[in-house]
């Protein structure tokens, strides 16, 4: 009966959606996030081990560290706020699709708001980042 | 197993042209997925012209042109033409979509048609949906019930309760849906995908059915639920304007209930 020779129909040309695209951010996010929960272990027990451990920590203050530093915030914040998204469709909320559209650009604008925050406060911060 | 990449005998080659040389009118292009399972060929896009001053405007009455005036060889699914028989949902200008009701003047530029997507293609236009139909049948989608109905009528609901399956008992099971869904691609064997579970739904709610519990028991499976993502492909598609994503969320909200 199957064919075992049938062709797969394509799927890559699949338009991208809002809402499929914020989907697939909030996966790539927590994948982000858990890998740099390692690194910030790694702080933690650097933090044990004394100040002078803390000297290999200034790879951080390379340009790549900072793309590294805003890519993981960044993570954060959104990773946070669509969770919250989250929580509401968990609570049988906001489905329809016009809801879904309004909250995917209110968690963009929101995490975009919270991320320049964050970075000007950091900035701000005597001895902090020039 | 997730199958990121197409496989080899599936990749998809450019095809034949055929052009409208005598038309006069507006011209429209469309380009048509073709997989002919008598060659050893792979899949190709094939390309035709339809002069629009003598088609129809739905999508599914140029096909049905190229069929009748151009390239009888060409095959799709179709009956209704009226959007309540589901047979012609196919791939159009990249997300899914009953032909019938796809205008071809809402497409900007060529019209892109492909069968419905990560599904077996048998010939043309036409997957093998036997997957999907088995998993239909696995949640029982009839009437089950201990108590016998009354003697001497029907077996009666209020209008609330009849309200709350108006919604899920129109869905057409046309699979848009389950084949939008980037869950359903991944893991089609085990996730039972958007159309299914909102069919779960309509007998989990029916104030008749009597067996809640069995179905609740049914879905409780690391796949055959819990694998949306509330990803909204799926409602984005649905050519009834259905919500296949709150059901499911609905159905995740009754698995947590009983537990209380």
């Amino acid at each position: 009966m199957a064919n075992d020779n049938r062709p797969l129909s394509p799927f890559h040309h699949y338009k991208p959606q809002l809402t499929s695209l914020l989907s697939f951010a909030h996966r790539l996010s927590g994948i982000a996030l858990s890998v740099s929960a390692a690194g910030l272990v790694y702080w933690l027990v650097l933090l044990a081990d004394g100040p002078q451990a803390l000297e290999s920590l200034e790879i951080l203050a390379t340009v790549p560290g900072q793309i590294v530093l805003a890519g993981v915030t960044l993570a954060f914040f959104y990773h946070l706020n669509n969770g919250i998204r989250h929580l509401f469709w968990d609570m049988g909320m906001g489905f329809e699709i016009g809801r879904t559209y309004l909250t995917g650009w209110l968690v963009l604008a929101a995490t975009l708001l919270m991320w320049i925050a964050f970075w000007a406060a950091v900035t701000d911060l005597p001895g902090g980042l020039p | 197993m997730v199958q990121l990449t197409l496989p080899a005998n599936s990749k998809v080659r450019k095809g034949e042209t055929h052009t409208a040389a005598d038309a006069v009118g507006d011209v429209r292009r469309l380009l048509v997925y073709r997989y002919d399972p008598d060659k050893q060929d792979n899949p190709r896009m094939d390309s035709y012209e339809v002069d629009m001053d003598s088609c129809g405007p739905m999508v599914l009455d140029a096909l049905i042109k190229i069929k009748n005036e151009i390239d009888p060889s060409l095959s799709f699914r179709r009956s209704c033409r009226e959007g309540i028989c589901g047979s012609c949902a196919m791939n159009i200008d990249g997300t899914n979509d009953l032909a019938c009701m796809r205008a071809i003047d809402d497409v900007k530029g060529d019209i892109k048609v492909y069968p419905l997507p990560h599904l077996p293609v048998i010939k043309d236009l036409v997957p093998d949906m036997s997957n999907f139909y088995a998993q239909y049948a696995l949640i029982k989608p009839w009437l089950q019930s201990s108590t016998p109905p009354p003697p001497d009528r029907e077996r009666l609901q209020s209008k609330e309760d009849q309200e709350k399956i108006d919604e899920p008992a129109a869905c057409i099971l046309c699979a848009c849906c389950s084949t939008a869904c980037p869950s359903y691609w991944w893991n089609d064997e085990r996730f039972l995908g958007p159309a299914t579970l909102l069919q779960a739904y309509r007998w989990l709610v029916d104030s008749r059915d009597e067996a809640t519990g069995e179905r609740l028991d049914q879905l409780e499976d690391p796949f055959r639920l819990y694998r949306c993502h509330t990803i909204m492909n799926c409602t984005n598609t649905c050519p009834k304007g259905l919500n296949p994503a709150r059901a499911i969320a609905e159905i995740k909200k009754m698995m947590l209930e009983r537990q209380h």
